[in-house]
């Protein structure tokens, strides 16, 4: 924490909508913590988000905001970073915005691999709707709706990113303020498609997933870790007994959308029409 | 004795995959070089290969942009031809077909032509088309030159045998139909227009295309669908030469929200779909609406529910466009009626999208885009972009109250300010909020425009007599057909009327519409446009014209139709 020193990207006066004790508070500490450390500059910083209590981080956070609708938020963040490549530009969005209704737009993020990042705040459960099972609900989960428990298998964010050999994927744990930041750092500094899967601690609708059931069911992975390692990647990502967290899966060998498309760096809102070609173009009518 | 004065209709039946597009693009250029006015318009079935697709290419004296019924002269590629286009066969229509083709079929003036044997004799059956082309230009007394120079340059790639091979089966077709035309003495004489070396020969598809190239346009995010694809191919064969970024989405939803993204980033952004794909596209248009976040959507119509008639013609997205996106909030709906009204419209209706910060839709149809006219170079109309576009202070608020409730817009990255969009109700910095004030505000700030955007509107066009008891009403792309059936009815007490813009309605057009008898002709089941002119004009609409079975109007059948009237 910097308490030093006034963050910029932090918002006065601002009535927070989260509950008391909600993992969000700290995610959005370490996001701003993030930012002001890697010294962004917050008028070219983007944060996209769709809908649900995750979705309404960048409302607290001093910098430009697209919060659109719910699942919607990789289209519209492709949509910024295409226009102009100059920007920085986060997704950030709860499990169920991110897996749930936008589950075809993640598949197709990571296929593209334009330079954002991903952070998903993953509490295991539907807040906003309040306490409906989410993608990432684990069986047996009793909630407001799954009477007789979660029936069906969790939605594993790991695996299938690395089965679309997304370039870099993270895991972090939002009772954890330091580590949490320090992998969000090194997210947005990577080049491409960078998920990063931020277990969040509901306390109003998740009795079970909770900051001392993550303690108990997560583990850093080790300094000898081999994160280029895809089928070591492979390994971890679908065990179960306790859940690795860190930088999973890293590699530099994906072009990014942006390059493939040949896209410059000159902003589209300085586009400008190619006269010569445009009477190339019509000739061709003739 | 057959003699064609002032046009001809030639159409060309055959299976998919038969070539019957590649010999029309053919004739209508070669036409074209000859100086003739063509319109050339297709009908084809949502399949690859086999059923039966035709394509019209009419000569006409003077510039035509519509649809017939009656064919002059026939080639039939196969047997299912002559069955598909029974109804539209007369008693002078002269059928050029295979003879096994037309076997136990009672066709007056068939004329046995032996397409594969001429094709065999140049080299190998590949070149029937080739010989069918030739075979029309013999018929119409048209020298070979211009075919045989597109010849050359069409499969220069291929060799010159191959050129070899083209030109003797065309010029086997040439002679036959030169001798066809001597023996049945049949008499083209249709005057070449007063060949303008400014005329260029485009398809639906490329007139959208040059519009939005002309726009600015630099970002296109779609999904393939029909007819909407042809202007998603368009910028992407042209996204090199003009910086535009061409991203084919995984589906609509995405397609319209990346749009969104990249216009609140400062581009010019648009999607193209059709009806269905649209469907899907709604709760971006309702994202636009809150966010004030400029976006054009075309929407290539074709007719529904559902997948409908995926390849056919219809005009029934009026109301689709109307009323999409949940909430209110205002809107543009524009519909060319030629192609170089497109080329404008379509700049219009980005500059429009900037100033007013809202959506502009531009609808077309599968009938307008993929029909091929030609449309005069001189006439292209280029519009000034108009970006509206600030350079952000440190106090920036994207939402602030106007007195116009336009807020100047910024873009992030641009200027020291920060750009808050947001698709909750929002206060002027773009923040979420509960304010009841604030929403009473922002909803006023959202709909105000609507009032500017209708003085701003596009009047409708009247053509015919200047005072007539009667008033028919079209839009989009209709107006060729109205028109020269206005044309050949000479009727005193009928007057015509085009709208390309649907909404808002200018308060001007009440002045316009004080015919006894007001008739709108639509191409859908249940004259939505009727319905809007009754809903924002007070127009009472004496009579409609319908037409939904998938197919556009014919010039006879709104010539019949406004005669039934008559008599009534």
């Amino acid at each position: 924490m910097n308490n030093m020193t006034a963050n910029p990207f932090d918002m006065q006066g601002k009535d927070i909508n989260w509950c008391p004790g909600c993992g969000n508070y700290k995610l959005l500490d370490a996001v701003k913590d993030a930012f002001y450390e890697l010294d962004l500059d917050r008028r070219n910083l983007v944060i996209v988000s769709g809908i649900g209590q995750a979705a309404k981080l960048p409302q607290y956070v001093n910098a430009n905001m697209f919060n659109g609708l719910h699942g919607r938020a990789l289209p519209v963040a492709m949509g910024v970073k295409l226009a102009n490549r100059n920007l920085v530009v986060i997704a950030e969005s709860g499990d169920g915005c991110m897996y749930g209704e936008g589950g075809n737009h993640f598949l197709h993020a990571v296929r593209r691999n334009y330079d954002i990042t991903v952070i998903v705040h993953d509490n295991m459960v539907y807040g906003l709707t309040k306490g409906q099972a989410s993608p990432t609900s684990r069986m047996g989960m009793e909630t407001s709706l799954q009477f007789n428990g979660v029936m069906l298998e969790p939605f594993n964010p790991v695996a299938v990113s690395l089965a679309l050999n997304a370039p870099f994927i993270a895991r972090a744990s939002a009772g954890d303020g330091e580590k949490t930041k320090a992998i969000i750092k090194e997210a947005i500094s990577f080049k491409g498609c960078s998920i990063v899967d931020i277990f969040q601690p509901c306390v109003i609708f998740n009795k079970i997933n909770t900051y001392q059931w993550f303690r108990e069911n997560t583990y850093y992975l080790p300094d000898d870790y081999d994160p280029t390692d895809r089928k070591l990647a492979f390994e971890k990502a679908i065990e179960t007994e306790k859940l690795p967290l860190g930088v999973i899966y890293r590699h530099e060998g994906r072009e990014l959308y942006e390059d493939l498309l040949c896209i410059t760096h000159i902003p589209s809102y300085e586009h400008e029409i190619s006269e010569k070609a445009f009477e190339k173009m019509l000739e061709e009518y003739r | 004795m057959h003699h064609y004065a002032d046009e001809i209709s030639i159409v060309f039946g055959g299976a998919a995959g038969q070539g019957v597009q590649t010999i029309a693009d053919a004739l209508v250029k070669v036409l074209k070089r000859n100086g003739y006015y063509v319109f050339a318009c297709t009908e084809f079935m949502s399949r690859i290969r086999g059923g039966s697709n035709s394509t019209e290419v009419r000569i006409t004296g003077k510039e035509r942009k519509a649809y017939v019924r009656g064919i002059d002269v026939l080639v039939a590629l196969n047997a299912e031809a002559v069955d598909h286009l029974e109804e539209r066969i007369g008693e002078a229509t002269l059928v050029f077909a295979e003879k096994d083709h037309v076997e136990g079929k009672e066709i007056k003036n068939f004329i046995d032509t032996p397409f594969a044997a001429f094709a065999k004799q140049a080299g190998s059956p590949v070149f029937s088309n080739t010989v069918a082309v030739g075979v029309v230009l013999g018929l119409l007394g048209i020298s070979l030159d211009a075919f045989l120079a597109y010849l050359s340059v069409q499969f220069a790639s291929k060799g010159e045998e191959v050129v070899a091979k083209n030109v003797k089966a065309a010029k086997l077709g040439h002679d036959f139909g030169t001798e066809t035309a001597a023996r049945n003495r049949i008499q083209v004489t249709i005057k070449p227009a007063d060949t303008s070396p400014d005329e260029l020969l485009i398809d639906g598809n490329t007139a959208l295309g040059i519009g939005t190239v002309a726009a600015g346009c630099s970002f296109i995010s779609s999904y393939p669908m029909s007819p909407g694809t042809g202007l998603l191919t368009f910028l992407a064969r042209r996204a090199d030469d003009f910086d535009i970024i061409v991203d084919q989405a995984e589906d609509e939803i995405s397609a319209i929200n990346a749009a969104l993204g990249a216009s609140y980033a400062g581009a010019r952004a648009i999607v193209s779909t059709s009806g269905g794909g649209f469907a899907l596209m709604e709760e971006g248009i309702s994202l636009a609406g809150v966010t004030e976040v400029p976006v054009v959507v075309h929407i290539g119509q074709r007719p529904g529910p559902a997948t409908g008639l995926p390849t056919r013609t219809e005009q029934g997205d009026l109301n689709l466009s109307l009323y999409a996106g949940h909430g209110d909030f205002s809107r543009v709906i524009l519909a060319p009626g030629s192609f170089v009204q497109a080329i404008e419209l379509v700049q219009r209706a980005f500059n429009l999208a900037d100033k007013y910060q809202t959506t502009v839709f531009v609808l077309t149809d599968q009938f307008f885009l993929d029909s091929v006219a030609s449309v005069m170079k001189s006439e292209i109309v280029r519009l000034p972009v108009e970006r509206h576009i600030i350079r952000t202070d440190r106090d920036y608020k994207r939402y602030r109250l106007t007195k116009n409730g336009l807020s100047p817009r910024g873009v992030p990255g641009y200027g020291d300010g920060i750009v808050k969009t947001d698709s909750h109700e929002h206060d002027e910095s773009g923040h979420l909020t509960e304010n009841f004030g604030v929403r009473r505000k922002m909803v006023h700030k959202r709909l105000q425009r609507l009032e500017q955007l209708s003085r701003e509107a596009l009047l409708p066009e009247r053509f015919g007599p200047a005072k007539a008891g009667s008033l028919v009403i079209c839009w989009g792309s209709n107006r060729g057909v109205l028109e020269e059936a206005l044309e050949r009815l000479k009727r005193k007490d009928l007057a015509g009327l085009h709208f390309s813009q649907l909404y808002p309605l200018s308060p001007e057009i009440s002045g316009m519409l004080d015919a006894k008898n007001v008739i709108v002709l639509e191409n859908n089941a249940t004259g939505q446009f009727a319905d809007l002119l009754n809903r924002d004009a007070g127009v009472r609409v004496s009579r409609k014209i319908l037409k939904a079975t998938g197919e556009p109007f014919s010039v006879e059948e709104v010539v019949e139709a406004l005669q039934e009237r008559q008599h009534e």
